[in-house]
């Protein structure tokens, strides 16, 4: 059952540790400053698009704009077009951001000096559970985007139910996943709001940093990452302080990569299986099952037209794009993932958007992208695409498509031909449009 | 400076075309190492990288020439500006 009201965190007292930076510890009472203060200062939109590079500021940005009753936005790509649809969907939003605009086109607010120490306890505010309090993004079959509304309810229960199957209490974490994207969002903000971890403000890139980072906070610590990252980390053979555990998730882990990080860190692997609609809503050890178990009281039900996932932090009844295999009412094996969507490297996207922005550039006659092949060793898989345009360069086009999306999509390779491979029915067998892969380009450079 | 040697084959410092070599095999582009301008930026509209090849081309410069990256060092930006200044990087850092 859901609370009317939920607390901003539930970290338990004044001198809990909330966030760890650089300087040392976030106690509770401090973070509650920063909020109020922050709160107190935020310009008069009631839409934020926090950019904070810093995941502590990025916190107290999220924390200060539910005081306010302001909403979050949490687009997965920050390209002008992006900005453009988001500024036409809620013209009063405006960008918090701790470091520069960059060529976001938007009024900028930027993140304020630490607030004085307080003076005494601060009482931490209650917050209706029914309040939306984030907007989150994908892009349907369609290729339109689609905008979720989070509650602060349902993204509390995603979190202590999170928290509870990973035992994050007490926890330090250190995440190499932005926390502008869903699983960086859920797994280490919302976890050190309700659930009693710790994130560390950094987003470690090299190796070298991660081991920093990890070596920055007290035990028990725990690494919060994706396969790619973890391959890096591992293929470095960088030392590394104990971990209590590893958390992967937005692609598939190879079960050699699970039991190498398990063997070199000592420590469990876990991944987390969710989606923007739905939230997280399962978990497995990977070197011990393939079988994932369903959190807190999420369930799955069958349906005509596939499965559905309801009850816990879901909200409504959301279908569910994956492959599912009940084994039991708590148990599902996943087979393959909807073939329309793509995350490379934990950015997401769907094949339909990307086809539609293509198909959009001036010039394009004809398009498509598709995914080769997986790489079967966790590398980060590149998509391709083939085109009809003989206006273009593969120069020009290439910047056309810079401006709508994002970099991490770009085609590689691009291959122009004269006509796509369409069957009869109009059709793009993937089957021909691989073998374009390998016939000489006709591009002009 | 943050860098640290891992102590792996203290080689020469690297020639542009050897580094160029890297990191058309490391990224599996479809290019010939010839083909990367040692002056345009790694990035954006010239070669066109983002972070995730960022991170491989570390991983192979690590293993190759013993140099550790960090992104905390504010040099970092300029580093992968061009491959000549990742080329001078290398070098500077092997030479400390």
């Amino acid at each position: 059952m859901r609370h009317p009201t939920y607390p901003l965190t539930d970290q338990p007292a004044p001198d809990s540790i909330i966030a760890w930076q650089a300087s040392g510890p976030v106690t509770r009472n401090r973070f509650l400053a920063d909020v109020a203060q922050l709160a107190g200062r935020l310009p008069p939109g009631g839409h934020v698009l926090n950019i904070c590079q810093s995941r502590y500021h990025f916190l107290v940005g999220f924390a200060a704009a539910i005081v306010s009753g302001r909403i979050s936005l949490l687009p997965s790509t920050l390209t002008p077009d992006t900005i453009r649809r988001l500024k036409a969907d809620t013209p009063d939003l405006f960008c918090l951001h701790d470091g520069n605009l960059d060529d976001i086109d938007l009024p900028g607010f930027a993140y304020p000096d630490a607030a004085p120490a307080p003076e005494h306890d601060l009482p931490v505010p209650e917050i209706p559970s029914g309040r939306i309090v984030a907007h989150v993004f994908t892009s349907g079959s369609t290729g339109t985007a689609l905008t979720h509304r989070k509650t602060w309810g349902g993204l509390v229960i995603n979190a202590l139910s999170e928290a509870e199957r990973l035992g994050a209490r007490g926890h330090a974490l250190v995440g190499t996943v932005p926390p502008q994207h869903m699983y960086g969002f859920e797994s280490t903000v919302l976890i050190s709001l309700h659930g009693g971890a710790a994130a560390w403000a950094g987003r470690p890139f090299y190796p070298a940093d991660i081991a920093d980072a990890l070596a920055a906070v007290p035990a028990p610590r725990a690494l919060i990452t994706t396969p790619f990252h973890l391959r890096t980390l591992l293929d470095a053979g960088q030392a590394l302080p104990p971990v209590d555990f590893l958390l992967s998730a937005t692609a598939p882990l190879s079960e050699e990569l699970a039991a190498r990080a398990e063997a070199v860190c000592g420590a469990p692997l876990l991944e987390i299986y969710g989606s923007t609609e739905t939230g997280q809503i399962a978990s497995r050890r990977s070197t011990a099952t393939r079988a994932w178990e369903l959190l807190g009281e999420v369930r799955l039900r069958a349906t005509d037209s596939g499965h559905v996932a309801e009850g816990g932090h879901v909200e409504g009844i959301v279908p569910i794009n994956d492959v599912i295999e009940d084994v039991d009412a708590r148990h599902f094996l996943l087979h393959g993932r909807n073939a329309d969507l793509v995350n490379i490297a934990g950015k997401r996207t769907s094949l339909a958007f990307l086809n539609q922005q293509l198909l959009a550039v001036p010039g394009v006659q004809d398009g498509v992208f598709f995914m080769p092949e997986a790489e079967p060793d966790d590398h980060a898989t590149r998509l391709c695409a083939c085109v009809v345009a003989p206006g273009h360069t593969r120069q020009s086009l290439l910047q056309a498509l810079r401006s709508r999306i994002d970099a991490a999509f770009l085609p590689r390779p691009l291959v122009f031909v004269e006509r796509l491979p369409r069957n009869e029915a109009s059709k793009l067998p993937r089957a021909s449009l691989l073998a374009l892969l390998n016939t000489p380009d006709k591009a002009a450079e | 400076m943050s860098t640290t040697p891992t102590g792996a084959t203290p080689d020469t410092a690297p020639s542009l075309a050897e580094l160029a070599d890297l990191i058309v095999s490391a990224l599996n582009l479809e290019m010939a190492p010839s083909e990367i301008d040692p002056d345009a930026s790694l990035f954006g509209e010239g070669l066109g990288l983002d972070s995730i090849d960022i991170l491989e081309i570390a991983l192979v410069i690590s293993k190759q020439y013993g140099v550790q990256l960090r992104a905390d060092d504010e040099n970092n930006t300029r580093i992968f500006s061009s491959l000549r200044s990742l080329a001078d990087y290398i070098a500077s850092q092997k030479a400390a």
